[in-house]
């Protein structure tokens, strides 16, 4: 039965979806009311039928029906529970359906929360019902997590080992609600040129708590995709430049970019069409991204068993969102009205630099991206771009980004002073001399870039102290961008430290033997079989010596699941908080003897742990907001300037 | 000039700057850091040079992987016309399997031997690197299905 209530709900939610699309839009003009209403109304009605066909989904998977073919398929009994519920989107099917959950989600906060006003919420409303009916159609005519199995199997086929595991299991989610949630800052957008001014001089303050949401969202889930490969690949990286990380880059560069501008945009009334397309181009790009990863046009866990008709109509929507909405653009951009005028030194300057630099980072990862797909689909040349290239192009490019942060915040809007700016700073600059010195002397391998790195963390971290400092006792909001670019310096520290000074041993061992890496002593006491549910694996037992006492014992493993016949590894790691000693066992090479790959990654946990402090510095924004919402008594002088 | 219109022009020629500084950037390292993928027969038909790093890929040939001292391993790889010579020092991952797919990443030294720095990680039984597949399709001896 929950099969075929969930298969009418998302009926249900089609038809809903497209009132709203309509009815939405109508209510754009200013004699619409009743239409507005009724897209409130269908916007409500739609997120609750999507909330009850999710939960549909959720209730078979629990309850293991394995009469729908995608619970057959992809959970079994003997899963724990956290896995039975991820299970529902590990699966092209069901994340499918989480997209749309989520969309559902963020149409309901806009007809909730009325950001705007009437008619551009309306309009937004509108926009989110034009996208919504294209993905239910799209999940109700390929892609049903409803489907039936006759007959149905005693037990399913379980979930991917490779994602059975905490980290895996949030991962989507996370990454979904910051792919979803630039959809409703691109709605707006949209809306904005629908609606056309004065309404449309709102959109940039309306749409903000969704990019901000979206944004920490995609910081999160990036992170958490990077901490899974790390613990879980074994190669003791934790970015590999493929092209499935790649299309959760790209959005996140543009979502950046479009903060920084929004912020312009909303209180100088600056960059207003610049902005817009930053909107649509960070949708696009996480459309993009989603085609390139679940198309399977590149191979890894995430492309489910791909059928070309989902591709094509995946394509069909890209091009008929972003083609739209760039010709909305091109059509109404001209009606907007230009912004106050600004020295070549001022914090609209500063943005604009910001903006710059991220758009041309991602259009590096963008060519590293789909220039080798596009290679090997026009002239069947397969090649690859490695992480040289992206060292090379990426690299330069986000370094000279890092360098202006902190002086963006203290230049004053319209006319800036630099030398003003950077006294302040000077104990920033002292620090970062001091970092690169010390790192020269001290560390080794001697590491230019490594020296860079440590003065520009220093150089960040110093400034935003200063800032902060500075703020004290100001609104959250005030000190949330400080706090946002100290996480960035965090994470700097952490991939500087893992990848200039990581110590690396790579050797044949047999029982007994000692080996060392970095300042470890390690030694190997041999290899046991272990027979778990559902893999077989050899566990290793390593002491880790500190003289000739054991101080600690680590375990790594390698596994094979038969069922899915798939190979695990299960690494071993020992963190100080500021340093990873990180074990693979390698492969058996007989009379007992395997090989072992040991890292010692200084400051590794930083990298992650930077990423967080990012997006706290996106929720204290977020919470200035939200408390501040009521009337606009800060905006109005800036309203009055931007009038002049 | 009025600001506004040197506002734009700003704007216009930061954008123009920036740009052309990521392309430049872009093409001089795709021209560098472009790794090619050769299968065995391509590797001796274009007379692939000593040192120029590519990607490599076929079967393992049948009972030719041999250990070597510490953790060098040696084999071979073919795509059942050219076989080419490999040797890898490093960790192998579990499913390598003589008359299985590979795809590795070195370069040629000068007796013509593979060195690899890399050899592909697959989490799959079953799976096949297209590179493989296609490599194997144009050499002939591809029957679907399998690849032992």
């Amino acid at each position: 039965m929950t099969g075929e209530l969930g298969q009418l709900a998302l009926c249900f939610a089609l038809a809903l979806s497209l009132v709203m699309a309509n009815a939405g839009i109508l209510g754009a003009r200013d004699i619409n009311a009743t239409a507005r209403r009724i897209a409130n109304g269908a916007a409500m009605g739609m997120t609750v039928f999507i909330l009850l066909a999710f939960g549909a989904l959720t209730y078979a998977y629990l309850t293991s029906d394995f009469s729908l073919r995608a619970v057959a398929n992809y959970s079994s009994t003997a899963q724990p529970l956290i896995y039975k519920v991820s299970a529902v989107w590990s699966n092209h099917e069901g994340s499918m359906l989480l997209w749309m959950l989520v969309m559902a989600l963020y149409t309901g906060a806009i007809a909730l929360a009325g950001r705007g006003g009437e008619r551009l919420t309306s309009a937004a409303l509108g926009v989110m019902g034009l996208l919504a009916a294209a993905f239910l159609l799209f999940i109700l005519f390929t892609s049903s997590p409803f489907l039936r199995f006759d007959p149905a199997p005693f037990e399913g086929a379980g979930l991917n080992p490779l994602l059975q595991d905490p980290g895996a299991a949030v991962h989507p989610p996370m990454l979904y609600f910051g792919y979803v949630g630039l959809s409703a800052s691109f709605a707006y957008a949209a809306a904005a040129l629908i609606v056309g001014r004065p309404e449309s001089e709102n959109w940039a303050r309306a749409a903000r708590p969704f990019m901000l949401v979206a944004w920490m969202a995609l910081t999160c889930g990036i992170a958490l995709g990077s901490w899974w490969a790390y613990y879980t690949l074994g190669w003791g990286g934790f970015w590999f430049w493929d092209a499935v990380e790649n299309a959760s880059l790209m959005p996140w560069l543009v979502a950046t970019a479009l903060l920084h501008s929004a912020l312009a945009t909303e209180t100088r009334g600056a960059f207003r069409a610049w902005t817009l397309l930053l909107a649509i181009l960070a949708f696009s790009l996480s459309l993009i991204g989603t085609f390139l990863v679940r198309s399977g046009l590149t191979t890894s866990v995430h492309s489910f068993a791909s059928d070309p008709t989902r591709g094509f109509f995946i394509l069909v929507l890209i091009a008929l969102a972003v083609g739209g909405a760039l010709a909305l653009f091109a059509w109404r951009a001209p009606t907007l009205k230009g912004g106050a005028a600004f020295e070549p030194v001022s914090r609209e300057t500063a943005l604009l630099l910001n903006n710059v630099f991220l758009v041309a980072a991602c259009a590096t990862v963008f060519i590293g991206t789909l220039y080798p797909m596009a290679l090997d689909a026009l002239t069947g040349q397969k090649i690859t771009v490695g992480p040289p290239f992206f060292a090379v192009t990426f690299a330069p490019i986000f370094f000279a980004l890092l360098a202006l942060v902190p002086l963006g915040p203290r230049l004053s809007w319209r006319k800036g002073d630099l030398k003003e700016a950077i006294k302040p700073l000077y104990p920033a600059l002292g620090v970062a001399a001091l970092a690169a010195v010390v790192v020269l002397a001290v560390a080794s391998p001697r590491s230019l870039a490594g020296a860079g790195a440590f003065a520009m963390a220093g150089w960040l971290l110093v400034s935003s102290v200063i800032e902060i400092r500075k703020r004290r006792g100001a609104r959250t909001a005030a000190f949330a961008a400080a706090i946002a670019h100290a996480g960035l310096a965090v994470s700097l520290l952490g991939i500087a430290g893992t990848t200039v000074w990581r110590s690396e041993a790579l050797v044949l061992v047999g029982p007994g033997e000692k080996l060392t890496v970095g300042p470890y002593t390690l030694r190997f006491d041999g290899v046991t079989d272990v027979d778990g549910p559902n893999y077989r694996g050899a566990r290793a037992t390593i002491d880790l010596m500190d003289g000739d006492a054991v101080k600690a014992v680590m375990h790594p493993e390698q596994r094979i699941y038969s069922a899915e016949g798939q190979d695990v590894s299960v690494t071993a790691i020992r963190t100080t908080g500021l340093r990873d000693l990180y074990l693979a066992l390698g492969d058996d090479r007989g009379q007992g003897r395997w090989t072992l790959r040991a890292y010692v990654s200084p400051l590794a946990p930083l990298i992650w742990l930077g990423a967080l402090v990012m997006a706290l510095g996106g929720a204290l924004s977020l919470a200035g907001r939200l408390r501040a919402r009521a009337p606009e008594p800060k905006s109005a002088p800036a309203v009055a300037l931007a009038a002049e | 000039m009025s600001p506004k219109k040197r506002r734009r022009l700003y704007f216009a020629a930061a954008i123009v700057l920036a740009s052309g500084g990521a392309a430049w950037l872009t093409l001089s390292a795709l021209k560098d850091n472009v790794i090619f993928f050769r299968s065995p027969t391509e590797v001796t038909a274009l007379h692939v040079q000593p040192g120029v790093t590519f990607r490599i890929g076929g079967l393992v040939t049948a009972h030719s992987v041999s250990h070597g001292s510490g953790a060098e391993i040696r084999f071979t790889v073919t795509d059942n016309r050219v076989t080419v010579p490999v040797v890898y020092r490093g960790v192998l991952p579990a499913l390598f399997r003589e008359g299985q797919g590979v795809v590795a990443t070195g370069a040629l030294d000068e007796a013509g031997t593979f060195q690899a720095t890399d050899i592909m990680a697959k989490h799959d039984e079953k799976y096949m690197p297209p590179e493989v597949v296609d490599a194997l399709k144009k050499s002939g001896e591809w029957q679907k299905g399998g690849g032992s």
